[in-house]
């Protein structure tokens, strides 16, 4: 089981450092500096080939690649200065994942201050389409082969092909802007800590967006999973001992439906938590999504390589976790 | 010999979904007196058949590995652990025991799915065992297999022309026009409509895709066809049809059989010769009379007390059973000596210290037992002590003549005879 | 075993009592996408206490598909159940949810083929076991349940069950699974039990063992055993009476000894000539059953075993295939019935089965040569 961790917590570093060593590289070689941002931005658009070189020269983008990267890395582990144009120069305390370009703020107490929006959009979207996406599923196992149930499938199935961001924006649209509706008149995130109301209910549409349209897929899950749990021997088996049908559909079915769910689940919810990119621009929630969407746009390297960092990081967690909840989930399974 | 199948509805859909047969068909059903002409008595031994496989000390050990971060090899299962024997050609061998015994990985084995650890594999003047994975591919026309689960052997997704055809494409023997042809002959023999080449494994029976799977090992013309379980996932009525065309093909074409079934009464029939295994080891083997009315060993005598018989059940009541208690050891960590040592109701000292070679007790058998004999009539010494050189408990006896045991695969023209304690011939 | 002398199955002996299971007339339709098909028709057997009935077919023969009924396992919503199911005098058949429950698992249970599909893979054995006592004994306590479950794998032979009952189904060998099972199927005292193919998946030794627990069991408890299987030698073995079934019906039902030693149905004859046996003499033959079993969807006309009946020459115009034979004594009194137009089975099957599928018996008297062989008795 230890070495089962460490095995997979090695694994994962190697991963963390192909993924930040790929996104260095591919703005490094790309097709124009980057330092072309940067230089746009603080003289104003006037960036000429001298500031420019100037620019690129503090940011050290004549130096060899490997030199930069290491740099790189080194910042993280014990932090760096950073200086950008010919004036200011910039400490970065370890963890230093380098400053934005854009707001000259280090990369990771932004990311400190945007993670709670995030957090809070997946766990309560997440929340929300298990508690209903897996009941629904559940009851129409239970029902399969019933006008409810093929209703239930074949509207589910029509719902879940619309796509995610068309459907958040209808939402917002109808909800917010065309009926007014004053519980969701105010999307965006606000501290938990500061007013608790205020945090609900801007997050509430987001919530709504995410949970309906995750029960879906959830319900199709769930449902899948169930009609061949019930199709089990040993379903029969409790049957066969006179047990209560509830006792049977949900101590002997659902245990056993759960683990394939809880799998895909815990990936879901790893994606969730490294942004959701549309979630958060259409409800205007200043998460770690919307940030990289900024980033990619400004072409804020040390944000884009970041955001990048921390998908992989919380999707090697995920991963990580759902295995372990596997292990204790399937008394079959052994770690090693 | 593809009328075995008497019945044209039996593997011709359009007949049976009709319903209502034709009168026509009803010509087409033999009656029981030529059904029963056109089945088989069980197979016979040829005493003076050549091998045309010898199998000789062969073993497979699995390596075991740790679960720590460098996966160290911790310990090996001793899936097969020193088997020698030889099939006859155009003959039939049966390789019986419990699951676990090993005799899959046997056959495995000899189709080199696997490459043995060590031993040899002789078949037609080379060493199956030891040549390249290259020079083994004209050899593997030579040696088929038959799978027992017909439902998972076959590849869904082709029909069965592609599926037959197959290895005359693999190994270009037939130029690619003609290829349908022969599939069609094949289908033929097997006593499948020719006309069905295009349909896919799901529109067949149980027994129908276990004909497709036979087919498919017939193609290449074997001269040895290694047969893993091949009528026990078949429904009672369909095992005879399957079995009854194997012994067809076995007469027609002359192939020998490497039969492995837990069934000891089909293998009865099938193989005028059986070996027994128990955890990775050939515990006896010998000719279908010596096996099953004079076995030695304590572990052939339990499981042929265990076979449920109708005629012993229905007219002269049950017969006692040998009760063997618990299950089979690992094979990773095997007892020492005897492997049956530990369920053996004749267990002594000897038998935890000295491994009982595999004797020649008989014109054609052998038996790995200390205590060697018919069932009741078991010597209460070693009969094994005076050959290995020891005493009864089994420790070496100082100044002894140690005689040499022969190990080897196939039988000598002399044998150590049990009750009299002496070399004999014929 | 005391075989007992069977008047017509479904009619009560005058003055004594009925028999613990009663099965009538039974009939099972299931509706599928391709039609409605009938697994099982116009069925009726009994089982008494402390008897062993085996019932023998392939699959599809709906051998299964009718104890299921007697468990009331099947859909409520889709199968379409007819005839009388009695089980200690209370009928089955429309009987209320909540009371069929306190039947199952209780007065009647039921093991089944692979243990390690039936059994949970999430829970430990003694759970599973403790749940099965707790349904039917509400007050008991999760301690006298652990303790029951102790107690019955002790019983069926599982070395330090204190210490097993914590293990996980996978962690126990096939044959200790088969045995959790029927620890299971008795952990309630069971007046029936119905046991589907308990020792298809398993090695031979391992069946052995079996077979001689669930008779060392059924002497204990003297409950009735309805054993399922497809094997002609267990049910030689365990069962008193014996119940042949094709295409859903009844083909030959009476004492296990007389119909395995006097078949008078040509379906049974070819059940009998398709397997060898490890003592038969090596001159017989193994004569199988032509064709396929047949199609639920798509049974043919009269007698459905006759489009792969060798013995149809003997009945004379178009019977087989237009009239469907009732289940009816033959020439061997009333106790064995068999469901065929042939007048004559007993000496068909004599003059002409027997010499190719048992030339030994065939030759001499059955009686003595089994007793002339006393080698192989031993």
């Amino acid at each position: 089981m230890f070495a089962y961790l460490v095995k997979r917590l090695l694994s994962g570093v190697v991963v963390v450092f192909l993924v930040s060593l790929s996104i260095f590289l591919l703005f490094w070689f790309g097709p124009s500096s980057p330092a072309q941002p940067i230089c746009d931005r603080d003289t104003s658009n006037r960036c000429t080939p001298e500031r420019l070189a100037n620019f690129e020269e503090n940011l050290g983008y004549n130096n060899p690649w490997y030199t930069e990267y290491g740099t790189f890395v080194k910042g993280v582990f014990v932090g760096r200065e950073i200086q950008f144009g010919s004036t200011k120069k910039f400490d970065c305390p370890a963890p230093c994942l380098g400053y934005s370009y854009r707001t000259k703020t280090p990369v990771f107490e932004e990311m400190k201050e945007r993670m709670p929006a995030t957090f809070s959009v997946a766990l309560g979207g997440a929340a929300l389409y298990l508690v209903l996406g897996i009941p629904i599923g559940v009851a129409a196992a239970r029902r399969r082969g019933t006008v409810a149930d093929k209703a239930l499938v074949s509207s589910f199935l029509v719902l879940s092909s619309v796509p995610y961001y068309l459907f958040a924006l209808l939402t917002w649209l109808f909800l917010t802007v065309q009926w007014e509706i004053p519980l969701f008149a105010e999307t965006g995130y606000f501290s938990f800590t500061e007013n608790p109301a205020k945090w609900f209910s801007g997050l509430l549409l987001a919530w709504i967006a995410l949970g309906i349209f995750g029960c879906t897929q959830y319900t199709r899950y769930a449902r899948g999973s169930m009609v061949e749990a019930l199709s089990e021997d040993y379903i029969r088996t409790a049957k066969a001992k006179g047990l209560a049908q509830s006792k049977v559909v949900y101590k002997h079915g659902l245990r056993a439906a759960l683990v394939p769910v809880v799998t895909i689940f815990g990936i879901d919810f790893g994606t969730l938590l490294a942004g959701t990119i549309f979630t958060e621009r259409i409800f205007d929630i200043d998460g770690i999504g919307f940030w990289s969407l900024q980033a990619v746009n400004g072409r804020d390297l040390p944000v884009v390589s970041a955001t990048a960092l921390f998908s992989a990081i919380v999707l090697i967690f995920s991963n990580l976790i759902v295995d372990l909840i596997y292990s204790v989930l399937d008394p079959r399974v052994r770690l090693s | 010999m593809s009328d075995l199948n008497v019945d044209p509805g039996a593997d011709n859909p359009e007949v049976t979904e009709g319903g209502e047969l034709q009168d026509g068909a009803k010509d087409t059903r033999l009656p029981f007196e030529e059904l029963a002409r056109s089945t088989h008595t069980a197979n016979v031994l040829d005493p003076t058949a050549e091998p045309v496989l010898e199998v000789d000390n062969l073993k497979m050990y699995f390596p075991l590995k740790s679960g720590g971060l460098f996966r160290r090899t911790v310990g090996h299962v001793q899936a097969v652990d020193g088997v020698s024997f030889q099939v006859p050609k155009g003959g039939a061998l049966g390789l019986v025991g419990e699951s676990g015994c090993g005799k899959s990985t046997t056959g495995r084995l000899i189709t080199r799915l696997y490459k043995p650890t060590a031993g040899a594999l002789r078949f037609g003047g080379i060493d199956m065992a030891t040549v390249s994975n290259k020079e083994m591919k004209p050899l593997r026309r030579e040696v088929q297999m038959i799978f027992q689960d017909p439902y998972t052997s076959l590849n869904p997704r082709q029909n069965v022309g592609a599926i037959v055809g197959a290895p005359l494409a693999v190994h270009k023997v037939v130029p690619k026009d003609k290829i349908l042809g022969r599939v069609q002959e094949l289908l033929e023999v097997v006593g499948l409509n020719p006309e069905h080449y295009n349909r896919y494994p799901n529109e067949f029976s149980g027994g129908q895709r276990q004909r497709i799977g036979i087919a498919r090992a017939l193609t290449l013309n074997p001269k040895l066809l290694v047969a893993d379980e091949p009528v026990s996932a078949l429904d009672v009525s369909i095992q005879a049809q399957v079995i009854n065309l194997l012994q067809d093909l076995q007469r027609e074409f002359d192939i020998a059989f490497l039969f492995i079934a837990h069934d000891l009464a089909v293998v009865r029939h099938f193989c005028p010769e059986v070996a027994v295994m128990y955890l990775g080891k050939i515990v006896e083997i010998a000719d279908r009379e010596s096996i099953y009315s004079h076995a030695h060993h304590p572990y052939t005598q339990a499981l042929l007390s265990a076979v449920p018989d109708i005629k012993q059940a229905t007219l002269g009541g049950r017969r006692e059973r040998i009760r063997l208690e618990g299950d089979v050891p690992s094979p990773i960590n095997p007892p020492s000596g005897c492997h049956f040592r530990t369920r053996c109701p004749l267990a002594q000292e000897i038998c935890a210290r000295v491994e009982p070679p595999l004797l020649q007790i008989g014109p054609r058998h052998k038996v790995a037992c200390h205590f060697a004999g018919e069932l009741g009539h078991h010597p209460a010494e070693p009969v094994t002590a005076p050959l290995l050189g020891v005493d009864r408990q089994g420790s070496p006896v100082g100044g002894a003549t140690v005689g040499t045991v022969p190990t080897g695969p196939g039988y000598d023209d002399t044998w150590y005879d049990v009750k009299s304690k002496q070399m004999v011939s014929a | 075993m005391t075989v007992t002398t069977q008047t017509s199955p479904s009619v009560v002996p005058p003055g004594g009592e009925e028999p613990f299971l009663v099965v009538d007339d039974l009939t099972v339709r299931f509706p599928t996408e391709d039609g409605l098909i009938t697994a099982v028709s116009e069925l009726s057997y009994s089982v008494g206490l402390g008897e062993t009935l085996g019932i023998v077919g392939e699959s599809g023969s709906g051998k299964s598909v009718s104890s299921m009924a007697v468990l009331g396992l099947h859909d409520a919503r889709t199968a379409q159940i007819t005839g009388s199911i009695r089980v200690g005098g209370t009928e089955v058949i429309g009987l209320g949810e909540s009371r069929m429950r306190k039947l199952r698992g209780n007065q009647v249970s039921m093991i089944f083929q692979d243990a390690l599909a039936a059994l949970h893979p999430f829970y430990k054995v003694g759970g599973q076991l403790a749940e099965a006592y707790l349904v039917h004994h509400p007050s008991a306590s999760k301690r006298d349940a652990r303790r029951k479950a102790v107690e019955m794998l002790d019983r069926v032979g599982i070395p330090q069950p204190d210490r097993r009952v914590d293990d996980f189904p996978h962690q126990f060998s096939g044959g200790m699974r088969q045995r959790a099972m029927i620890a299971m199927g008795l952990i309630n005292d069971p007046s029936l039990l119905i046991a589907d193919e308990p020792t298809t998946a398993l090695d031979v030794t391992v069946q052995a063992q079996i077979l001689d627990l669930l008779q060392d069991l059924q002497r204990e408890f003297n409950s009735a055993v309805i054993i399922i299987t497809h094997d002609l030698g267990v049910i030689a073995e365990m069962a008193d009476d014996v119940l042949v079934m094709y295409a859903g019906r009844a083909v030959e039902y009476g004492p296990a000894r007389e119909i395995l030693t006097h078949p008078e149905m040509p379906y049974t004859w070819g059940l009998l000539s398709s397997v060898p046996d490890v003592t038969s003499d090596t001159s017989a033959r193994l004569i199988p059953i032509p064709g396929n079993p047949p199609s639920l969807l798509s049974m043919p006309s009269g007698c459905s075993f006759h489009p792969r009946c060798a013995h149809r020459d003997k009945v004379p115009g178009d019977l087989c295939t237009t009239t469907v034979p009732d289940l009816a004594p033959g020439g061997r009194g009333p106790g064995h019935l068999k469901r065929c137009h042939l007048a004559n089975p007993d000496e068909v099957y004599e003059a002409e089965v027997l010499p190719e599928i048992a030339p030994d018996v065939a030759a001499g008297d059955p009686g003595t040569d089994v007793a002339a062989r006393p080698d192989e008795e031993s």
